[in-house]
């Protein structure tokens, strides 16, 4: 079966696996691990250069732009101010337009911030962005993202960096039915389940950051990943058996010995 | 003589002296930044890169460097 393409504002992703780039242990580690998730995406920050050190490795120089697609994010941004700021001067750095707009609005649990983010979409949509919406589990506000013309809605799973996999599954599958651009688990992934289960959700991409970069072995996770939201797609696309409590035989009866 | 003929600046938050007259683009190339990987904020105005040789800084200026690290 040849699945529908995995399409964002128009541009086609060979992966539906979309990784952070923050975290590794250094540069070489995480394009490591971005070659071997198979990755066509990853998120980047936008931050001051170090102007005292100026022979300091970049992260341009390890990850080609031309290649795999930059896309700039906003964390660390409460306002829609600050968000907007950042996403000019990534848009600056070499014309990016699809972005990932994420404003936070709590900094013990790192939550979204949804009046700030809306306005931000809307505002940022205006001057022409492509924004990818970092939100809530919230089937209302996503469709208010979608009105304001977010390009995909990317709810949480779980709260960023804290591994506790999909928490509501059911707002999940309501957002994927309701909702007609990409949706794109973002924040809160642990491990390689968690991806297949976002995915077998009908979810259309996953965005993975720290479950990778912080386990033991990142190559290796990188690459459990990579099979894990290729086999969540493919076990959703192929129909499950309905659940039933019953036991079913699966060798026939007839012949038995 | 000489200390007349300098200004301070603030580049990403750090005092700096320059003389004056110093364009954009002097101070971006002894910073020693490749153009294509980074933006510039002059007091919260962004920068067109092409146009950095014609802006001559003034004292009290300040300036932002940006590039991409990783991030999620």
């Amino acid at each position: 079966m040849i699945d529908k393409k995995f399409k964002i504002a128009n541009k086609i992703f060979k992966s539906r696996l979309i990784v952070g780039t923050g975290k590794y242990k250094n540069f070489n580690e995480c394009a490591n691990a971005i070659k071997t998730s198979g990755a066509d995406m990853v998120t980047v920050a936008v931050r001051r250069v170090n102007i005292s050190n100026k022979n300091k490795a970049r992260l341009m120089d390890y990850i080609d732009p031309k290649k795999i697609t930059y896309l700039p994010n906003t964390a660390g941004c409460f306002t829609a101010h600050e968000a907007i700021r950042t996403l000019r001067l990534a848009r600056e750095i070499g014309d990016w337009k699809l972005v990932k707009l994420e404003v936070l609005g709590d900094k013990k649990n790192l939550f979204p911030e949804m009046i700030e983010t809306l306005r931000s979409t809307e505002l940022l949509t205006k001057e022409g962005f492509k924004v990818m919406v970092y939100c809530n589990d919230d089937l209302l506000m996503a469709k208010r993202l979608v009105n304001a013309g977010a390009v995909a809605i990317m709810p949480l799973a779980a709260p960023i960096g804290s591994g506790l996999g999909i928490l509501n599954k059911v707002n999940i599958k309501i957002i994927r039915n309701e909702i007609k651009v990409p949706v794109i688990i973002d924040a809160g992934i642990g491990e390689a389940s968690d991806a297949v289960e976002a995915m077998e959700l009908g979810c259309d991409g996953v965005l993975i950051n720290t479950a990778i970069a912080k386990a033991k072995n990142p190559i290796l996770m990188a690459e459990a990943m990579r099979h894990a939201v290729i086999s969540g797609r493919k076990s959703f696309l192929s129909g499950r058996v309905k659940p039933n409590i019953l036991g079913e035989r699966s060798s026939p009866q007839k012949g038995i010995i | 003589m000489k200390v007349k003929n300098k200004i301070k600046i603030s580049v990403n938050g750090k005092q700096m002296q320059v003389i004056t007259k110093y364009s954009l683009k002097s101070l971006i190339t002894k910073l020693k930044m490749p153009l294509n990987k980074i933006a510039i904020e002059l007091n919260k105005n962004i920068i067109d890169k092409k146009r950095i040789s014609k802006i001559k800084l003034k004292k009290g200026d300040k300036i932002e460097i940006v590039h991409f690290i990783g991030g999620g």
